[in-house]
């Protein structure tokens, strides 16, 4: 299935809940374009085609839609800035695209002191995407603190991929 | 009708010569003609044995009767300081709550405090009374009587007011089974939990959820009055403070300035503000806010992380964790801001402090070498004990008399869910609060009205 991009708008216009609410982790889980995590309550239906360069779909597989960090940390690896240079040169090319960064923290730590980090994790994201030219206006954060893990297992394994924060796309900038 | 107990100078010096180091109940036979008391200091732990027989029926009250007296037992057996001699053991009945009790029948069996009580019920209106014996010395327990009258509903409550009586009496603490615990109730996997605001009896009894479960509810806190929760919902898509009315269940979201995060909030002692935290281009600080006037001030301003403020209970001041030294520590500030004293000094990482009502304390988080702890050490960081130790426990809240704490426990792995438990601060009577389904971040409510 190709989509064309108006296509693709519409489809998403239609499936996703737009950008009225951000948290893509709410209740149906159908808020938003959703990682690469592969989760199966993210809807991936409106994220195109994965072949089409500019797709959510291609975002979040070839380009990238997430990077790591160590334990506490919010200091970009020089893997991730890798990722985001890509990231932020792919969003200045398709500006129709509105920008939320997820910041998670794993489960080592407390309640709070996973919010904060993760709102780190975000923010150090959002900063390094500005100074690579992309708009702060087209971007929000939000930490999910250690709540919405992506692996589940309890060990380094698990946490590691766990501390991250995730690039995700929905359509219409602006928000 | 008088629920406050007043302490007799020898309790008094009992809480006061309350050391830290190897508390533990005992108590002393009361042959010498003084009343039964517990005494919370170094010692053996011998629990108490008690007899609560079953209420007498002064009408239309059937059931009612055995319930009552079963939670006056579990609520006074759940301290960990009482045990209850069981019923099959028992010489005499008692029949009329104002006959004559057979004290030789009772210290047969060793019971060192008998309570009875009655209660008459009438269409939806129930009337409890009853009355604590000091077995040995054959009279009743000065102050340990009571009569009440309520709703049928409320009957729970009745016993745990019962229970509080007999508690504060003897052991000269205040009571803290009429209380009511905030938590959030937990379904789904792991990766997707779902997350709903709910409150129940301290002994998790009665549940009656506030929330669906459409946004992620974090951390509830009751207000100094039990009157009205505040918590953190992604209901607007971002975590934000929410303030909640228990009564009619309206809440609406507290500063709510686009682009910020705001959680990790508490009331203050006068219920009038909220000190919480506001994180702004990934970083968070601590802030107050009047909730009458709505105006706000910052009271920490550094890069790194201040987090889980908790005020002193006389208000002057305001624990929180802050990761400035590199990890995440605990410090004291005056409630007005300013300079921060820190008072975390061991190895590993601390959280989450929260004062105790009673000021001595402080309790924590601690995470240490791949382990987490709930703690106490005294408000100047001396003292420092861990009651606890599990892959993952979390977020202490007190019981209203500052005896026992309440925490979240987290099993690993992909099937690791989260459950309710309580300590005592002597790091004695470990266990589960019993809930439906996982549950987490409690908060104890104050002493009922």
């Amino acid at each position: 299935m190709t989509l064309t991009p108006k296509a693709l708008m519409i489809l998403a216009a239609l499936t996703l809940a737009a950008c009225q609410n951000p948290d893509r982790y709410g209740a149906g889980g159908d808020g938003g374009a959703g990682g690469a995590g592969g989760t199966p309550y993210v809807d991936t239906t409106g994220l195109g085609d994965p072949s089409d360069p500019r797709s959510i779909a291609y975002f979040n597989q070839t380009v990238g839609d997430m990077v790591h960090f160590a334990v506490d940390q919010s200091t970009l690896s020089d893997q991730a800035r890798s990722i985001l240079t890509a990231q932020a040169s792919w969003l200045n090319q398709n500006p129709g695209y509105a920008i939320i960064i997820e910041g998670h923290a794993d489960e080592q730590g407390t309640r709070e002191y996973n919010l904060a980090l993760g709102a780190r994790r975000a923010a150090s994201v959002q900063q390094f995407l500005i100074t690579q030219g992309v708009s702060s206006a087209r971007m929000k954060t939000i930490s999910y603190g250690k709540e919405r893990p992506l692996q589940v297992c309890s060990d380094e394994g698990c946490y590691a991929q766990n501390r991250r924060a995730v690039t995700v796309l929905s359509v219409g900038a602006g928000v | 009708m008088k629920l406050i107990p007043r302490l007799q100078s020898s309790a008094l010096a009992a809480l006061m010569a309350l050391g830290l180091a190897g508390l533990s109940p005992e108590y002393a036979a009361a042959q010498d003609g003084s009343p039964p008391r517990i005494v919370i200091g170094p010692g053996v732990i011998e629990p108490m044995p008690i007899a609560a027989p079953v209420f007498v029926d002064e009408g239309g009250a059937g059931e009612l009767a055995r319930d009552l007296s079963r939670v006056v037992a579990s609520d006074l057996v759940g301290t960990g300081f009482f045990r209850e001699i069981p019923e099959n053991a028992f010489i005499s009945r008692i029949t009329a709550f104002d006959g004559g009790i057979a004290f030789e029948d009772w210290k047969a069996i060793n019971a060192q405090v008998l309570i009875t009580g009655a209660v008459q019920a009438s269409g939806d209106r129930i009337t409890v009374k009853f009355r604590a014996y000091d077995v040995f010395n054959g009279q009743p327990i000065e102050g340990a009587a009571l009569q009440f009258a309520g709703t049928r509903a409320g009957w729970r409550r009745m016993a745990h007011k019962v229970a509080d009586v007999v508690y504060a009496k003897i052991t000269g603490e205040g009571g803290y089974f009429d209380s009511r615990v905030v938590f959030v109730s937990e379904s789904g996997p792991k990766n997707a939990r779902l997350k709903r605001l709910a409150v129940m009896d301290y002994d998790g009894a009665n549940v009656q959820f506030l929330t669906d479960s459409a946004a992620i509810v974090l951390a509830p806190r009751f207000s100094p009055s039990g009157d009205r929760i505040l918590y953190t919902s992604y209901e607007t898509g971002f975590p934000r403070i929410t303030l909640m009315d228990v009564g009619s269940l309206k809440r609406r979201t507290l500063e709510e300035q686009a682009g910020t995060m705001t959680f990790a909030p508490r009331f203050s002692p006068d219920g009038g503000s909220v000190v919480f935290s506001l994180e702004r281009g990934g970083n968070t600080d601590i802030y107050l806010m009047n909730l009458a006037s709505g105006s706000v001030g910052q009271l920490t301003n550094a890069p790194s992380i201040e987090t889980a403020p908790s005020f002193s209970p006389d208000g002057s001041q305001i624990v929180f964790e802050s990761d400035r030294s590199g990890a995440p520590q605990i410090y004291i500030m005056p409630t007005g801001g300013g300079e921060a004293r820190r008072v975390s000094g061991g190895e590993g990482r601390y959280g989450t402090p929260v004062w105790s009502p009673r000021g001595d304390l402080i309790a924590f988080t601690k995470q240490n070498a791949g382990r987490f702890h709930i703690g106490v050490m005294r408000s100047d960081g001396s003292e420092e004990r861990l009651l606890t130790a599990s892959f993952l426990d979390e977020g202490p809240t007190w019981a209203p008399n500052g005896r026992v704490i309440m925490f979240t426990r987290e099993t690993a792995g992909a099937g690791g869910q989260a459950s309710l438990w309580s300590v005592d601060i002597t790091g004695r009577n470990l266990k589960q609060i019993p809930t439906e389904g996982p549950a987490s971040d409690p908060a104890w409510s104050p002493l009922l009205p």
